[in-house]
């Protein structure tokens, strides 16, 4: 069943986990896995069936495909072929846009840096480095592969071989200050292209750093430090031309991630590869909904069920309409430009003003939490507290 | 054996810890009452709460057989009765049943205020006294201190006390001699009309209200038609019998025994502790003297903290009345906390007994609002009302006076604490009544308003003593005061739960204590939340809690909105477990922890 509804401006998005790394980071709570010896051949071959499977259960006819994102885990670490061979068949499967963005994110390690000609060469269009810091001491507490220099090498060669290029960084770093975040985010504006991710450091359950924290092997700023060190992020992030589009992200107007803006703006998206998260939107009028879907996450139970079943999906739900409505405005605040009615209208199946608590949003208003004109918006000020917003505007 | 010179009815009177149960059980023991197979520690106390607690809650009564030196066999009947303020009345009514107590103090540590109070209702009771001093094989025992102690502060003679080590079983036999050598026996007519006295009644699941009574004059018999003198209520007798402690049942008991019956009563609500109990075809023309109906002092509320739980409380609450008729409930409404019910207990630990038997016994999770006393009113029409509850405080206008109970304080502390204590004393408001010294520990005398004993007071002086103090009291009456209500205002929205009543002296301290500890309770909102404690329009005490800075996930990483959602239901869940208040959600153990008794900031 297909469905015939337009695609708008969120886009359709295709998601590859390589799910791979040289070893485990120690804050890191993505579905990634130390893996020395892999039959790339193998997990070539079992992507792809993936990727068929996924293309069946979304309907071909009317989708335009916006973005591929390979993802991980390290994808830099996946052999360039398999990358190719994943852009041909997702190209040989789906219309395409003309300016179909093709995200891999990368470490900066001379064994990822070495492929990222051929990468390029695989029809990659857009990198995304996760240099974390620019400073040694950081990238050791991080326990990083790479170090300073191996950072600015590798900036220096996506800027040089790709199109576009963003690299993450990792600020509120335990005894973090403002004066040394802001001479690090000066660096690395001077070596930014047009886009940047800048995260927080938080501490998730499930990681090393959990069991460390609570030990009290190290301390993180508290909040008012934390909320000062946002500030003069978004400064900085502004006056460089680079504002914030998105909690976390900044870049020139017109040179956001595609591929995320497609996750924050309700879109559907195919899921391939283990743990991957897909949403796809079927059927039409009353038979018109949304699925979930995620595949197995352990690499090499995913691998034995692709080969047995084509596919190894774990889970696949049909969301409910409030759960749906939930999801854009989880998803739709955390841009900057805030959710757009008519977008939500259309995906959500009900006016935005309805979907929300009157009293909630009131109160977000009179707080200047959320901004007073203009579509819905969280402040720059609610923007630090989103979590708690969105809890206060769900009825 | 209807000869009363051959029985012996005794009470044991002792502090906790000083060794009332293991005496019980050595005295079962060594009269053949149980097997050594059947015995477990702590006999008498068949509650979970009582053994743990280490405290009598329900009188019991044991007959033991005892062949004395005299070559004669006694019927000794132990009567173990409650041993805390509490329960006051049931201890008189327990001790009237006795012609004669045991006085039993730890020889290392002397006699208790506790104690104190119990042994001057024995002596009130016209009870021939035995001291007996336990522990005396301990290192730290003092005899003689300890016999110069009782001769002092208790005024009886000590010189023939019995010196014993329950625990090894050291001198006991000697305790059972002077039993029948140094109680009087029973006096009553044994054809005469009845009079049994209530002594006490619980509610057993399987055999219904069983009745603890002592007769005075005449004769019960199964079968017999018998009559409740106080509340009228007439009931066929079932079951007549003693414990030994095993139920035996005997078919009749006589004047000078005590023992139980059984008569097919459903609760326990139809038998007043007290009460006289005679023969319907043939009844006494006047019931025993001292009839006290009981008479609830300290109030709360207590409230589910799942709101689906009100029936289950409900119920729970009736059964647990079956079995103690001393507590109130009536059902409450707070804004606050929903629907539950205001209670009253005979005072603090009678108010814990049943929270912990709630909890325990029917698994309900509870709010408890700050303990209350029972305000009198007078109005500027005339009417006099009784205030239970803060929330029900009427318009300040209309009150002319209003009264509080006092107390009469005991409190016995080793020396180096004595100023501590009379700093304690003082802030609450206390007027000496009289100290004196015995050895190196004092007994201090005071009348306290009970309100400020219900506040954290017991704790207190635990803590300021390093847990040396011991303290009793007994309500006298009311008394003038210049009292207020302080409400708690949360973001201007009073919170009729938090609400508590004070002298005007401590109204500021106690409001700004509260809402300190609120500060600190309710999480921080996406707006800045006034505290206040307030009264009438008047602001006494203000914090206020900041509003939140920070709280958003930083990475939403590859399309995992289903985790973004479960930390949004997992918010939503925590929701569950806030009281909305207004614009501010409280959560619920916000309620327990500002309201909780005890501990300083």
């Amino acid at each position: 069943m297909t469905s015939t509804h337009s695609q708008g401006r969120e886009g359709f998005g295709l998601y590859i986990h390589w799910p791979f790394c040289l070893s485990k980071c120690p804050y890191c709570d993505f579905n990634s896995h130390a893996a020395r010896q892999i039959d790339q051949d193998r997990w070539r071959r079992a992507l792809i069936t993936e990727l068929d499977h996924a293309a069946a259960e979304a309907g071909r006819e009317d989708r335009l495909l916006t973005s591929i994102f390979f993802g991980g885990g390290t994808p830099s670490l996946m052999a360039p072929d398999t990358t190719a061979a994943l852009i041909e068949h997702a190209r040989s499967l789906f219309r395409c846009s003309n300016d179909l963005e093709i995200t891999l994110e990368a470490n900066p390690s001379a064994v990822d840096r070495d492929r990222f000609a051929a990468f390029r060469q695989a029809g990659v269009n857009r990198v995304s480095l996760g240099i974390q810091s620019l400073r040694e001491d950081s990238l050791r507490f991080l326990e990083r592969h790479h170090d300073r220099q191996e950072a600015l090498t590798a900036i220096e060669t996506a800027a040089s071989l790709f199109p576009r290029y963003s690299f993450d960084l990792i600020y509120a770093r335990p005894g973090q200050t403002v004066e040394e975040w802001r001479s690090e985010l000066a660096e690395a504006l001077t070596l930014a292209g047009d886009h940047l991710s800048l995260y927080q450091l938080t501490i998730e359950q499930g990681t090393r750093f959990f069991n460390d924290y609570a030990k009290g092997a190290f301390i993180l700023p508290d909040d008012e430090q934390a909320v000062a060190l946002y500030e003069v992020t978004q400064q900085m992030m502004t006056a460089a031309g680079r504002p914030a589009y998105e909690v976390s992200n900044h870049a020139r107007p017109g040179e956001e991630c595609r591929h995320n803006l497609t996750y924050w703006r309700g879109g559907d998206y195919l899921a391939v590869g283990p743990g991957a998260h897909g949403r796809l939107t079927l059927g039409d009028g009353a038979q018109r909904h949304t699925l979930a879907l995620r595949r197995h996450r352990a690499p090499e139970i995913w691998l034995s069920q692709v080969e047995a079943n084509g596919h190894a999906t774990r889970e696949k739900t049909i969301l409910s309409a409030a759960e749906r409505r939930e999801e854009l405005i989880l998803m739709g605040l955390r841009l900057y430009d805030g959710l757009d009615p008519a977008l939500f209208a259309r995906l959500g199946g009900q006016s935005l003003d309805s979907a929300l608590s009157a009293s909630g949003l009131a109160m977000l208003r009179d707080e200047g939490l959320i901004a007073t004109d203009g579509p819905l918006r969280v402040t720059p000020q609610g923007m630090l507290c989103l979590n708690s917003v969105i809890a206060a505007l769900l009825p | 054996m209807a000869d009363l010179r051959h029985i012996r009815n005794f009470a044991i009177i002792a502090h906790i810890d000083h060794g009332k149960s293991t005496l019980a059980d050595r005295l079962i023991q060594l009269c053949g009452g149980l097997s050594d197979r059947e015995m477990k520690d702590q006999v008498l106390d068949s509650m979970d709460i009582e053994r743990e607690r280490g405290i009598t809650i329900k009188a019991q009564a044991v007959r033991l057989s005892y062949q004395a030196k005299d070559g004669v066999t006694y019927e000794l009947n132990l009567m173990d009765t409650p041993g805390h303020v509490d329960f006051a009345y049931e201890v008189s009514r327990s001790l009237a049943a006795c012609e004669g107590s045991l006085l039993v103090v730890d020889a290392s540590q002397g006699v208790e205020a506790q104690t104190l109070a119990n042994v001057y209702q024995a002596i009130e009771a016209a009870h021939e006294i035995v001291p007996v001093l336990n522990k005396v094989d301990l290192p730290a025992a003092d005899v003689p201190r300890v016999k110069e102690q009782i001769e002092d502060v208790i005024g009886i003679d000590a010189s023939e006390a019995v010196e014993i080590s329950a625990k090894t079983g050291l001198g006991v036999p000697n305790v059972l001699e002077a039993l029948v050598q140094r109680l009087p026996a029973p006096e009553g007519n044994i054809d005469g009309p009845l009079q049994a006295m209530l002594v006490d009644s619980w509610y057993d699941s399987y055999l219904g209200v069983i009745i603890l009574i002592r007769v005075k004059h005449g004769r019960i018999k199964r079968g017999m038609k018998i009559r409740m003198m106080q509340t009228g209520a007439v009931h066929q007798v079932d079951k007549v019998g003693v414990f030994t402690p095993k139920m035996v049942e005997t078919g009749e008991l006589h004047a000078g025994q005590m023992g139980f019956l059984m008569a097919g009563i459903k609760t326990v609500a139809d038998t007043q502790v007290g009460d006289t109990i005679t023969d319907d075809a043939k009844p006494a023309l006047q019931p025993l003297p001292g009839f006290k109906p009981s008479i609830p002092v300290v109030w709360c509320g207590l409230f589910p903290i799942d709101s689906s739980e009100y029936e289950h409380l409900r119920d729970s609450l009736a059964k647990l009345r079956l079995n103690d008729s001393s507590f109130d409930f009536a059902p409450e409404n707070s804004a606050a906390l929903g629907f539950g019910f205001r209670c009253g207990f005979l005072g603090l630990l009678h108010m814990e007994i049943i929270q912990e038997r709630l909890d325990r016994e029917f698994d309900l999770d509870l709010i408890t609002t700050a303990p209350s006393v029972v305000y009198r009113m007078h109005m500027t029409n005339g009417d006099v009302k009784e205030l239970h509850n803060p929330a029900d405080f009427p318009d300040p206008v209309k009150i002319a006076t209003i009264e509080e109970p006092w107390v009469k304080a005991t409190i016995m502390v080793p020396d180096d604490y004595l100023g501590n204590i009379l700093a304690l004393c003082t802030e609450r408001r206390g007027e000496q009544v009289e100290l004196t010294y015995v050895g190196n520990r004092a007994m201090v005398v005071y009348r306290l308003p009970l309100n400020e004993i219900v506040f954290d007071f017991y704790d207190r002086l635990k803590s300021i003593s390093k847990g040396y103090a011991s303290f009793d009291y007994e309500v006298e009456g009311y008394t003038e005061g210049d009292l207020v209500k302080v409400s708690i205002l949360v973001n201007a929205e009073p919170v009729d739960a938090l609400a508590f009543m004070a002298h005007r002296s401590q109204a500021e301290y106690r409001g700004r204590q509260i809402c300190e500890r609120l500060k600190d309770l309710i999480p921080k909102h996406l707006f800045k939340i006034p505290i206040q404690a307030a009264i009438g329009g008047k602001v006494i005490a203000r914090e206020t809690i900041a509003a939140m800075r920070k709280d958003v996930t930083a990475k939403c990483y590859g399309g995992d909105i289903s985790r973004k959602r479960k930390l949004l239901d997992k918010q939503k869940e925590g929701k569950k477990r806030m009281r909305q208040f207004g614009k501010v959600e409280i959560p619920q153990t916000a309620f327990i922890q500002a309201l909780r008794m005890g501990e300083d900031k």
